[in-house]
């Protein structure tokens, strides 16, 4: 495992995360290398696919960090997220130093005396000890740093935004009872959206903004081959130059990398040595993943095939 | 190169990208790690720092991509100055104002030295008696000249441009800074004197004007951008819509579209909002009857609030043809912000079109519906008629009538007792009329007739006035 040191440059990032299997685009890796420079979130947007969740695992990987990952849903507050007080905990250790209690104030001669005597303990059951540190805490208090991943922030409530708000500017949290705390090392945060919603301002500022939208022909083609060794060089071609042919189609859902990469693991698995009409067919409900999509997509495969073919030829 | 930043962030905004003071500081500490060494290095630098928005990234893009097309002042370089001659350096001082150009006319001086042989031979005879501006034009380095315009731009705060009535201001202040009016009085001794050199520096003077004004109107391109944009649309805005012309429809639609974003921006989000009312005296007694009704625990009333509910009927007729666009637009929106909507388009007859402008695209819909029911002569009465016998159902004690024509029933019957129908079924009903006020009832408006039964009656001629009636409209709902 490699020790956390920041990367010297784009390009390091750009290795670093190759290594992984991961295939940035220069974009990307610009983004990435930027957040760890002046020490920002990023905000990845794009359509569902394209690797957004996929960048923060392999950073964590390559980095040798702990990944912490908090998955927004509808509902989600603040004891999800940052801290809860173990209540049980709480009872529980009451009952058991029930008896102590007496003992300390046994002393007192007067109720007056027993509170001030009380008093001397401080809040023992608001320390530390109590919290339940969920994911944002947690990410906080990690030794050697960590990615937190903030997955799907779009789908989270607007008011869960504002809480966000700390950690990302500050990299610190206030609990009411214990004050604020503030972060060992500064996490890597990471959060994603697929635009269901639009997301505030305030957060949007305090973030580095990226877009990453389905990849290029020849990206994608890396991608797949590291994803997917065992791929000949001649089916990935023409299945990558196949799949950029059906994203011109008006779909309901286009096919992205990740249908891509399912795809041609089944293909291989399916020991197809080349492209043809017959195991598209079969296997079209891979890529496409609405019936109206396969049914607007079928009439036109024997076109797609034939024009991946020719690129391939050519290109 | 951070005076160039802070341009560039000017003209960020100039093109639409909202750039905040902390934006800004992202993007200078972030170009203080990357250097400027890669253009396209530092062109995803400022995507990823300053536009959050996939529109803003593609504005940014092409105002990065123009405003690095100008010629960009090349480093200072020190040294290079020391062998650059005298005449070069007297060339420069026109353009000294300010500090911030200070870079481009020392490399000015550094490009001069390297063309020196040639251009020393071209002007060398008559150069003494001459002023700087026209040593320097007469020279023909185009560096040079490019970087004096440059220098005598910032001097003359040329980001500042912001309207094109002001071209010609700023043209006339950056060759007055450049020192023309010296050049203008070498230029008529030439012409007694030295004819053939007098012509060559009146040719170089005219191309000088060009160059001037074609950096002129790329500030303004780059930096007035916005504010163009805000006076054009202010002017639309208040604009009549059925007199607007042809060559304005496209940008009048992309105005509506962006109205209806904002009314869906303000009313789509449900907003959490105190909805205790009074104490319920009641319920508060029996609740706390086991403590000899001592109230303990209250009980409050609620507030009650309607869900919205909306029946938009429009006139699509050829009367009202021009203004129908629009208004099928903003409904198009309405089902955006408000779910339960049901529309309706009409002329001679009545259609549903709910399912039209649900499931396609605004143009889409419209033609689809135009094409089928559009452009007839309109008969309010029937069309009347017909909601009545199939969809009056559709109202409800909640829901808001909206009516979108201009009354004209072609003198056929009104039938305003069926309006008047539906105003009783119905919570309101808003009537918005493209035509003024001084035009109903006149002619075959029946305007009046079908007024006594609306809550609201409202001209509705502009995009500003379209925008207030649907924004009321749904506010009562909030």
């Amino acid at each position: 495992m490699p020790e956390h040191r920041p990367a010297a440059s784009i390009e390091a990032v750009e290795s670093g995360l190759a290594a992984q299997g991961y295939i940035a685009s220069r974009q990307i890796a610009t983004a990435v290398y930027l957040a760890q420079q002046i020490e920002k979130p990023i905000l990845v947007e794009g359509p569902a696919g394209v690797g957004k969740t996929e960048l923060a695992k392999a950073i964590a990987h390559w980095r040798g960090q702990k990944l912490i990952r908090l998955q927004c849903y509808e509902g989600l507050d603040e004891a999800k997220a940052l801290y809860e007080w173990k209540y049980a905990k709480q009872l529980l250790y009451t009952q058991i130093l029930k008896d102590k209690l007496g003992e300390v104030l046994g002393g007192a001669a007067t109720l007056h005396a027993a509170l001030e005597q009380l008093h001397d303990f401080g809040d023992v059951f608001f320390s530390k000890e109590f919290v339940e540190p969920r994911p944002l805490l947690q990410a906080l208090e990690q030794p050697a740093g960590c990615v937190l991943l903030i997955d799907e922030i779009d789908k989270s409530d607007a008011e869960f935004e504002s809480l966000l708000l700390e950690i990302l500017s500050d990299f610190q949290v206030t609990i009411p009872e214990l004050g604020t705390v503030s972060a060992v090392s500064p996490p890597t945060v990471i959060l994603t959206s697929n635009s269901e919603r639009d997301l505030g301002d305030a957060l949007k500022r305090r973030c580095l903004h990226l877009h990453i939208g389905f990849p290029e022909q020849r990206l994608e083609e890396r991608i797949v081959e590291s994803r997917v060794p065992g791929i000949s060089q001649t089916l990935r071609r023409q299945m990558v130059a196949f799949i950029h042919e059906i994203r011109t189609l008006d779909l309901k859902k286009l096919p992205s990398v990740s249908e891509t990469i399912d795809w041609a693991r089944v293909l291989v698995l399916l020991q197809a040595a080349e492209l043809d009409t017959e195991i598209i067919k079969d296997t079209l409900n891979v890529l496409l993943k609405y019936e109206t999509d396969i049914e607007a997509a079928l009439p036109q495969v024997s076109t797609f095939v034939a024009k991946a073919a020719r690129q391939n030829v050519f290109g | 190169m951070r005076e160039n930043l802070h341009r560039f962030f000017r003209a960020a905004r100039g093109a639409g990208v909202r750039v905040s003071p902390a934006e800004s500081i992202d993007a200078m500490r972030a170009v203080s790690k990357i250097g400027f060494d890669d253009r396209q290095i530092l062109r995803d630098t400022m995507l990823v720092t300053l536009a959050k928005t996939q529109d803003e990234k593609r504005a940014l893009g092409d105002c990065f991509d123009l405003f690095f097309s100008q010629p960009e002042p090349p480093p200072p370089s020190a040294p290079d100055n020391d062998n650059s001659d005298e005449s070069g350096e007297d060339s420069q001082s026109g353009g000294q104002a300010n500090g911030g150009g200070g870079g481009n006319e020392s490399s000015g001086g550094a490009h001069a030295s390297e063309n020196q042989p040639g251009s020393a031979a071209a002007g060398g005879q008559p150069s003494e008696s001459l002023g700087p501006l026209a040593q320097m034009l007469l020279r023909q380095d185009r560096n040079e000249i490019q970087a004096a315009i440059a220098s005598a731009a910032s001097a003359a705060s040329l980001p500042d441009i912001r309207y094109f009535t002001q071209r010609g201001i700023f043209s006339g202040r950056i060759l007055e800074q450049m020192g023309i009016s010296r050049l203008r009085d070498d230029l008529d001794n030439l012409t007694a004197t030295n004819p053939s050199l007098g012509e060559r520096l009146q040719a170089a003077t005219d191309a000088l004007r060009d160059a001037v004004r074609e950096t002129v109107a790329q500030a303004l391109l780059l930096y007035g951008r916005e504010e163009a944009e805000n006076l054009r649309n202010e002017i639309l805005r208040n604009a009549p819509l059925s007199r607007i012309e042809p060559r304005q429809v496209d940008e009048m639609r992309a105005l509506i579209r962006k109205i209806a974003r904002r009314l869906r921006e303000r009313y789509s989000k449900p907003r959490k909002r105190q909805r205790r009312g009074h104490l319920d005296v009641r319920r508060t007694l029996r609740r706390n009857a086991a403590w000899g009704s001592i109230p303990f625990l209250t009980a409050w009333k609620r507030k009650h609030r309607d869900r919205p509910k909306i029946v938009a009927l429009c006139d699509v007729s050829g009367s009202v043809a021009r203004v129908s666009d629009f208004f099928l637009l903003l409904i198009h929106s309405l089902h955006e912000v408000v779910d339960d909507v049901r529309s309706f388009a009409f002329s001679g007859h009545l259609i549903e079109v709910s399912d039209i402008l649900e499931k396609k695209t605004p143009e889409a819909a419209m033609a689809e519906i135009m094409s089928k029911v559009g452009f007839g002569s309109s008969d309010y009465g029937s069309s009347l008629a017909d909601f009545e016998d199939e969809w009056m159902g559709a109202i409800t004690p909640q829901t808001t009538v909206i009516v979108l024509g201009d009354a004209r029933s072609n003198n056929l019957d009104p039938r305003a007792d069926i309006l008047r129908r539906i105003a009783e079924r119905s919570k309101r009903v808003v009537w918005l009329n493209p035509e003024g006020r001084m035009a109903w009832g006149f002619g075959d408006s029946e305007m009046p007739r079908y007024a006594t039964f609306c809550s609201v009656v409202r001209q509705c001629a502009t995009a500003k006035q379209l925008e207030r009636a649907v924004s009321d409209i749904v506010a009562t709902y909030q």
